[in-house]
């Protein structure tokens, strides 16, 4: 018998309609722990690498940890792997709410989906019970008519839904999978991974429970984790009061807002899009995930004059109910990057992309990266029907619904700022690394953050090292965000230690109140295995190597670890950070050293016996 | 005597009472076997944890045809005795609030207990939504029954002027 893994992996192979299930591989748990290291190692195993991500070949993991479903503080996550469309690359994508613990409750760790389906069809998994079903009548239907119309359909009203909506099924290249309405495994297209398998939705009822080796201990270290979140001025006031969004004011003053597809880093308008702002005016209630003790979601409203304001078409009556977000990154993509500083528009912007099923991160710094291009010249008012420039908050909302549904510019929008600079001869306006865009942090302001975008295993990403928490929050302590020295160390230990976390099926914002040092007792609490910090870290470091491994039999070489021109030569305009660039030169060759590859980013095979990967 | 009072404004609907409470009750994280149940109303964004309220009238324990539910008298709590009952179902059926339940496992009624007077809701809940307190008035109802009663009445008066 297993503990914190329910040891049960399910496989749906939705070309042959079989379903089966077997015991999970108990020594990849230990080693890989679960989550995306168990989900990467299962890609790593059936997957080929150079397969393309929008054929039957490619499969679709769903992974929790072995926290996920406990009452661990925020142990809610479960974690999308599989080969993304938008970097042609390993992604692993991580959303919170409530699916993932009721996946754990159907008694599985694991669901892999394999195959294409002939017409489309939904997944109904009540704890052994799990059917093919016909979505012929679901296909088209927006993320939250999906979940409404699934629960009724089934009679289950407790039944959890992850879906995809309109952008998944046309492929969009930075679609996202939904779950609870609102939560999103976000980045690189898993959702048009979905898509292209022809599964609309995965709904999920479980009624059984996750077992702890031992009670005793696990509670004493919960109690421990819950004072120290309670302690941490960032989980127990930051988030809780503000959201994510307490982001934007601090990094705008920092000279590190990315505004204009990142032409400066200062923007105007930042106040009022702020977290401040979206709490006094816009707030309804916080709203956690399952188990989340922090509860930094934003349950928001407009008032009816705001909400009629900029009209679109899909589903006006529902603008009228209260919806989440935006948070940071959206406000940020949606907001400073497109020049727009109306939070009214950015929270019907959001909106729309959580009803649609796409990423807004990509979508919003893909319509940034349109707006340049309209502004030099290099698309003109013919193709684009509306005029595409900076502050444009109709654009935006325009392109939105235009792009999901693949119609008319949105066709060029849906394929990310990468194929879409490049196919109108401005490859150099796109502003991200292996086919994905930046987050919400300039990487010319916040040297660490380069490093660590360029080397991200799923291209440009916030979420596998966030050393904005060194170098402008101070945790666990300050560093100078202009500096390059220790950065190398910095993002290594980042990548690690995030890919742990990442793999027990915890959220990453505990970690602004805690560490490994906390999470560990619990894990070994939990599942029985007598883990040590050092261990952990190795894990870290295993997962990493692993995914890292898998892109160089997919074809990507140290090459690919770099940034825009932009970023690495054009100096910053104006903001405190004025006139500097990344000097990634500095500190990948020294990140290199430090992981153990070679001098041109090839891992080695000491490297790989010294992890047991060979 | 304490009760449950629970203040749906602050819940956030992560789910720690249930997990708490189905700890309690199984020895696993099984919020299906939970006794407190938290509704979570999208449209509204709203969220409310409910439990039994050990309401005076106890329905169940009229219903139980083998007297199955006792009378805690240190809390007040009416409790399915797992030896007597013999799972017809029957309380859940007569508890006009839906806060009884039956556990197919064992094919045993399961209610709320308050956890002999230390209720592990309470403890577990982060933000004071659930909360174990003396309460003037015993009766969840008795002051939404008082308003509505005097709003008749006044409706009543009103109408004759």
């Amino acid at each position: 018998m297993m503990y914190g893994w329910t040891g049960t992996l399910l496989r749906v192979n939705l070309t042959t309609r079989q379903i089966s299930k077997e015991p999970l591989r108990e020594e990849w748990a230990r080693d890989f722990i679960g989550g995306r290291g168990l989900g990467a190692r299962y890609l790593f195993a059936e997957v080929d690498p150079q397969i393309d991500p929008l054929s039957p070949e490619n499969k679709l993991i769903f992974a929790t940890g072995p926290l996920t479903g406990t009452n661990a503080s925020c142990g809610a996550r479960y974690m999308v792997v599989t080969k993304g469309p938008l970097t042609n690359a390993i992604t692993t994508s991580n959303s919170g709410g409530h699916w993932g613990p009721e996946l754990k409750a159907a008694g599985y760790d694991l669901l892999i989906v394999e195959g294409r389906a002939a017409t489309p069809c939904y997944l109904w998994i009540y704890d052994d019970r799990v059917e093919i079903r016909d979505a012929g009548h679901l296909w088209g239907k927006t993320v939250w008519e999906a979940e409404e119309h699934l629960r009724q359909e089934l009679g289950v009203p407790d039944a959890i839904v992850a879906s995809i909506g309109p952008a998944g099924e046309k492929l969009v290249r930075f679609a996202c999978i939904m779950n609870d309405l609102h939560r999103a495994a976000g980045r690189s297209g898993v959702g048009a991974v979905m898509g292209s398998k022809q599964l609309k939705a995965i709904a999920v009822r479980g009624t059984g429970g996750v077992r702890l080796a031992d009670p005793h201990a696990f509670f004493a270290a919960h109690w421990a984790m819950k004072v120290k979140l309670r302690e941490s001025p960032v989980t127990s006031q930051g988030l809780p009061i503000y959201g994510t969004e307490v982001l934007v004011n601090v990094i705008n003053e920092h000279g590190a807002l990315p505004t204009r597809n990142h032409q400066q880093s200062v923007f105007e308008r930042a106040e009022e899009i702020s977290g401040e702002r979206l709490t006094e005016t816009r707030l309804v209630a916080n709203k956690a995930c399952f188990a989340c003790t922090i509860a930094c979601g934003r349950v928001t409203a407009l008032p009816g004059e705001a909400a009629g304001k900029y009209m679109v078409t899909t589903h006006p009556h529902n603008w009228q109910i209260a919806g989440e977000g935006p948070e940071y990154e959206a406000a940020w993509a949606l907001g400073a990057q497109c020049g727009i500083g109306d939070l009214d528009a950015l929270i019907k912007a959001n909106w729309l992309c959580n009803e649609l099923g796409m990423d807004a991160i990509s979508f919003g710094a893909t319509v940034a990266a349109a707006m340049e291009l309209y502004e030099k010249g290099a698309i003109s008012l013919a193709q684009t029907e509306i005029p595409l420039t900076f502050g444009s908050a109709e654009a935006l909302l325009v392109m939105a619904e235009k792009t999901a549904y693949r119609e008319g510019f949105g066709h060029e929008l849906a394929e990310g700022s990468k194929r879409m600079t490049e196919k109108f001869g401005r490859p150099e306006l796109f502003m991200g690394v292996k086919g994905q865009e930046f987050a919400a942090y300039e990487a010319r302001a916040i040297q660490g953050m380069g490093l660590g975008y360029a080397t991200s295993n799923r291209g440009a990403c916030h979420l596998k090292a966030y050393t904005v928490a060194a170098e402008i929050l101070g945790l666990p302590r300050q560093m100078d965000p202009r500096a390059t020295e220790g950065k190398a160390e910095l993002t290594k230990l980042f990548q690690d230690a995030t890919a742990t976390v990442d793999a027990t099926g915890l959220c990453q914002f505990l970690t602004f109140g805690i560490g490994l040092e906390e999470i560990l007792p619990q894990l070994v609490a939990a599942t029985g295995v007598q883990y040590t910090l050092e261990e952990l870290l190795k894990i870290g470091e295993r997962i990493w190597n692993l995914e890292r491994w898998w892109n160089e039999r997919a074809g990507l070489t140290g090459k690919d670890d770099t940034l825009p021109r932009r970023i690495l030569e054009e100096p910053l305009p104006s903001g405190p950070a004025k006139g500097q660039v990344n000097r990634l030169g500095e500190m990948l060759p020294e990140y290199y050293r430090l992981r153990g590859w070679d001098a041109e980013g090839r891992i080695t095979r000491e490297k790989l016996q010294e992890l047991g990967l060979v | 005597m304490r009760q449950l009072r629970i203040i749906p404004d602050r819940c956030t609907g992560c789910m720690q009472c249930e997990l708490a409470c189905s700890f309690v009750q199984t020895g696993t994280f099984q919020p299906s076997r939970s006794v407190i149940r938290v509704y979570v109303f999208d449209e509204q964004a709203s969220y409310a944890p409910y439990t039994c309220f050990q309401c005076d009238e106890a329905w169940c324990m009229t219903a139980c045809p083998v007297n199955a539910i006792a009378l805690d008298p240190a809390t007040g709590a009416k409790v399915v005795l797992d030896s007597v009952c013999v799972g017809c179902a029957v309380c859940t059926i007569a508890c006009p609030y839906g806060t009884v339940f039956y556990n197919p496992d064992t094919h045993k009624a399961f209610k709320c207990d308050l956890c002999g007077g230390d209720p592990a809701c309470v403890t577990a809940c982060p933000t004071e939504a659930i909360a174990y307190v003396e309460m003037g008035q015993p009766d969840w109802l008795a002051s939404w029954a008082q308003r509505v009663s005097t709003g008749v009445q006044a409706l009543q008066e009103g109408g004759s002027a």
